[in-house]
């Protein structure tokens, strides 16, 4: 079995769903070493999303990501816009066509992202991004597969390894975004945009968990 | 003739940064805002960086100044919406915002080319190109 159309869309509403419950928390990290809008910005963006994902009948996934990456371009103003919606966009540009996604198409779509993100950020890992929650993640997810480790024990991992990454930026210095005008200051709070990462990160995993075990 | 094109969070700065500048010639320089979002908040949209760019470009050139990091981001998502040909037409400068466009502003008004004009603002790049 594996994700179809309306397991994706689905999970991007639940992306949603979580966001907008971690507004607050999400809000307060920005405080501490931002600009104090990630949550605000982020719930925005996917309330955008979900109108529009109830308006299309698309069942080519890639054009499903391509939506969610343009219309969080559209509507959240911060530097996650450009940063999450080049990374949807990017996964779409890969999942184009697609109808259903399997194990291995989770580490296309990873990695495509992260390409996106690294292009539009000029950031790498241990800059004190969402990077350092996605990269950590997808290795822990390819590792796992390698393993035999089935799917759903693979995105367990996957989480796992984008919680540590979250803890982990508490412990540097921030070199990209706002935070990196803070210097040495960022050092002691966990980066926001990683926090999301690893949140959305969350979301899909209990969603294919609860919906179905994609196909190695 | 060269046109500006202000990118900031706040629309007052890109708004402050376009009078300040006006003040530097009576000439009519083609100059746009983008400023903060759609519904008013501190950001910056791609969509409005385009419909600037779009309300002043020529083949004569456009430079864009940017206030911080995801102005810039937001900027080149703009640039990659449009046609080829405007995009070869269309530069970023890492100059400070409100020296770039006063700047830029007498230096268009000096009747320079985009090229010179790109030079000098980009040699005003206090190491915010990231």
């Amino acid at each position: 079995m594996s994700l179809n159309s309306s397991q994706v869309k689905k999970v991007m509403l639940e992306i949603g769903e979580t966001v907008e419950k971690n507004k607050e928390f999400l809000t307060e990290l920005d405080l501490a070493i931002g600009d104090a809008d990630h949550g605000i910005n982020l719930t925005k963006g996917f309330r955008a999303v979900a109108t529009k994902l109830s308006a299309t009948e698309t069942d080519d996934i890639g054009e499903i990501f391509t939506l969610v990456g343009m219309t969080l371009v559209g509507n959240v103003g911060g530097a996650s816009g450009p940063l999450y919606g080049t990374a949807f966009m990017r996964a779409g540009s890969y999942a184009a066509g697609k109808t259903s996604l399997i194990a291995d198409d989770f580490v296309g779509i990873l990695e495509a992202a992260i390409g996106g993100i690294k292009m539009r950020g000029k950031a790498e890992a241990g800059d004190k991004t969402m990077l350092d929650a996605l990269i950590p993640a997808l290795n822990a997810f390819q590792e796992a597969l390698k393993q035999g480790i089935t799917v759903h024990g693979a995105l367990t991992k996957a989480v796992e390894a984008a919680l540590a990454g979250v803890n982990y930026t508490k412990e540097i210095q921030a070199r990209k975004g706002r935070a990196s005008y803070l210097g040495a200051r960022s050092i002691g709070h966990q980066d926001p945009g990683a926090t999301s990462t690893y949140l959305m990160l969350r979301t899909i995993s209990k969603a294919v968990q609860t919906q179905g075990q994609p196909e190695k | 003739m060269v046109g500006v094109v202000i990118v900031s969070h706040s629309l007052k700065i890109a708004e402050g940064a376009k009078e300040l500048a006006s003040q530097m010639t009576p000439d009519r320089i083609p100059l746009a805002v983008a400023g903060g979002t759609k519904d008013g908040r501190l950001g910056t949209d791609a969509e409005q960086v385009r419909s600037a760019i779009e309300s002043v470009y020529s083949d004569d050139g456009i430079v864009i100044l940017y206030d911080l990091g995801s102005a810039l981001m937001s900027t080149e998502l703009a640039i990659e919406e449009l046609p080829a040909i405007q995009q070869a037409r269309v530069a970023v400068v890492h100059a400070p915002l409100v020296e770039g466009v006063v700047t830029a502003v007498v230096e268009i008004s000096l009747n320079k080319n985009w090229e010179s004009i790109i030079v000098t603002l980009q040699e005003m790049d206090f190491g915010k190109a990231p």
